[in-house]
């Protein structure tokens, strides 16, 4: 049983997560509650108040508040291509099948600060397919997308992806898609142009267009069966016929609704394939 | 009060020299124990299947990886994946989160304790074994303040001594036991059914 303690604290967070749906539209009700308690937590500490409660009035009536709260809500952790093996199938097994439509669109949900969306736009590069590919970075986190935007990594970083670009099958080096400055690497302007970096919010809003392929990782994980279900169904809606769903090393379709319109094309690694013949 | 079994879930968290302690307490436990067993080990680079492969073959519960939003059973061995930190729900299922490192490990301990403290309260057991960090004493606070017990392994018996004497230090220690008796001290509370202030040395 929890202690009355813990149960005063849910209900705190409880009362956080309704100011900010019905004052600033953001539901976050459906998320996984124990890893949002931490956030909250983290969020009280941020603005300096004492208890969660504390929150409230804060949240009610500071106009300028609603930044920091998303941005300490949604921890937008990443890395250039991690899971290599998930890249090099990618790679190997659905970049092929891409590059026979003449035109294609990529929507990368939860790009937090962009590291995934520049290792797909290299590795369509490396396919000569980045020309006639627009890759959609969506988040809510605007202050991640604003750093992705940049292109900007810390220069001691590269080595670091530069090794899990390897094991993804690269066989270049990252170095030729970096500018290297004091301290710091900024991506090419010819990879970043093919990206587009927008605020959506999978909670509420709904498909934007037909795309060939969906990754999301690391995100459903946040999120409980219900709101797991409803952003499924949400992908499986925005994919063209044969499209292709890429989801985090420990995520799955699990019961959704939308699973019955994918086939596993590699199980352990996430990997689906939207059924129907590929137009 | 009615009686009831003391303990219904039980955490273990460790690091440096934990896969060994692992191995020494996991098979020692009996194949009807009535609570689940959550694992939190700092595994490193070491794949996950891997060590509970190994862990499999050698104990008599099943052993497995949390499975996201899976539930945690009586008699079944749950391990962290690696490089997901584990925590618990209020309807006793498993979540995983991508959030930065915590006490600079992924899995980190500490989120596993304080989760489960939320859940289980009184009826949480955590155990602190072996390893080279302090992950894992905040979490031991969040136990006994739940009212939960709190073991953990002497560090003279520990290949690492740091977590478990950052364990001690914090005072929530109800036991310190050296490895030779970690499993049958689960195994007993796990079956004892007297309140927990009873079961206190
Ligand atoms: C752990 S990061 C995952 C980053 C990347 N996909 C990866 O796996 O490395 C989770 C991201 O999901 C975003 N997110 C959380 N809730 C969201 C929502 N409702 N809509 C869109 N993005 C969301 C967060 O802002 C954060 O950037």
């Amino acid at each position: 049983m929890p202690s009355k303690h813990e149960r005063t604290r849910a209900i705190e967070v409880d009362l956080v997560v309704e100011a900010l749906a019905r004052r600033h539209g953001y539901d976050f009700s459906d998320y996984a509650k124990a890893s949002l308690r931490r956030r909250v937590a983290a969020l009280a500490v941020t603005l300096g108040c004492p208890t969660i409660s504390d929150l409230l009035p804060r949240l009610l009536h500071d106009e300028a508040i609603l930044p920091t709260v998303l941005s300490t809500l949604s921890v937008p952790v990443t890395e250039m291509f991690r899971d290599p093996l998930v890249f090099k199938a990618i790679r190997e097994h659905i970049l092929p099948v891409l590059a026979t439509y003449p035109r294609l669109n990529i929507w990368q949900a939860g790009s937090a600060t962009g590291e995934e969306a520049y290792s797909l736009a290299i590795m369509l590069e490396e396919a000569g397919l980045l020309h006639k590919v627009q890759i959609y970075a969506t988040d809510i986190n605007d202050a991640a997308m604003a750093k992705a935007e940049e292109g900007i990594l810390p220069a001691d970083q590269i080595a670091k992806y530069e090794d899990a670009y390897r094991k993804a099958g690269g066989t270049r080096t990252l170095a030729q898609y970096f500018s290297l400055g004091y301290g710091f690497a900024k991506l090419s302007a010819s990879l970043k142009d093919h990206i587009s970096f927008a605020h959506h919010n999978l909670v509420s809003d709904g498909v934007f267009c037909e795309v060939n392929m969906v990754i999301c990782r690391n995100v459903l994980i946040y999120f409980d069966k219900s709101l797991q279900d409803h952003v499924l169904g949400l992908f499986e809606a925005s994919l063209s016929r044969g499209g292709f769903l890429c989801l985090g090393s420990r995520e799955n379709l699990g019961g959704s609704a939308a699973a019955h319109h994918f086939t596993p094309l590699d199980r352990e690694l996430r990997l689906f394939k939207k059924s129907g013949e590929a137009s | 009060m009615s009686p009831r079994p003391v303990v219904q879930a039980v955490v273990i968290g460790c690091s440096a020299g934990g896969i060994a302690a692992l191995h020494h307490i996991l098979p020692r436990l009996p194949a009807d124990l009535p609570v689940p067993v959550i694992v939190v080990c700092h595994t490193g680079p070491s794949p996950t299947d891997l060590f509970s492969s190994v862990l499999r073959r050698d104990c008599r519960l099943p052993v497995m990886e949390a499975p996201e939003r899976g539930t945690a059973r009586p008699g079944h061995i749950y391990v962290a994946p690696a490089d997901y930190h584990l925590l618990m729900e209020e309807d006793k299922t498993f979540a995983l989160s991508a959030d930065p490192r915590v006490n600079n490990a992924r899995p980190a301990i500490d989120l596993l304790f304080e989760s489960a403290a939320n859940v289980w309260g009184e009826g949480l057991l955590a155990v602190q074994l072996t390893g080279a960090n302090d992950d894992g004493a905040a979490g031991m606070k969040e136990v006994k303040a739940a009212g939960g017990l709190c073991l953990v392994q002497d560090p003279a018996t520990a290949t690492a001594t740091a977590m478990p004497e950052a364990a001690i230090a914090t005072g929530a220690a109800d036991w310190v036991a050296p490895l030779d008796w970690i499993a049958f001290l689960i195994t007993s509370l796990c079956f004892s059914s007297a309140p927990a202030q009873d079961c206190r040395p």
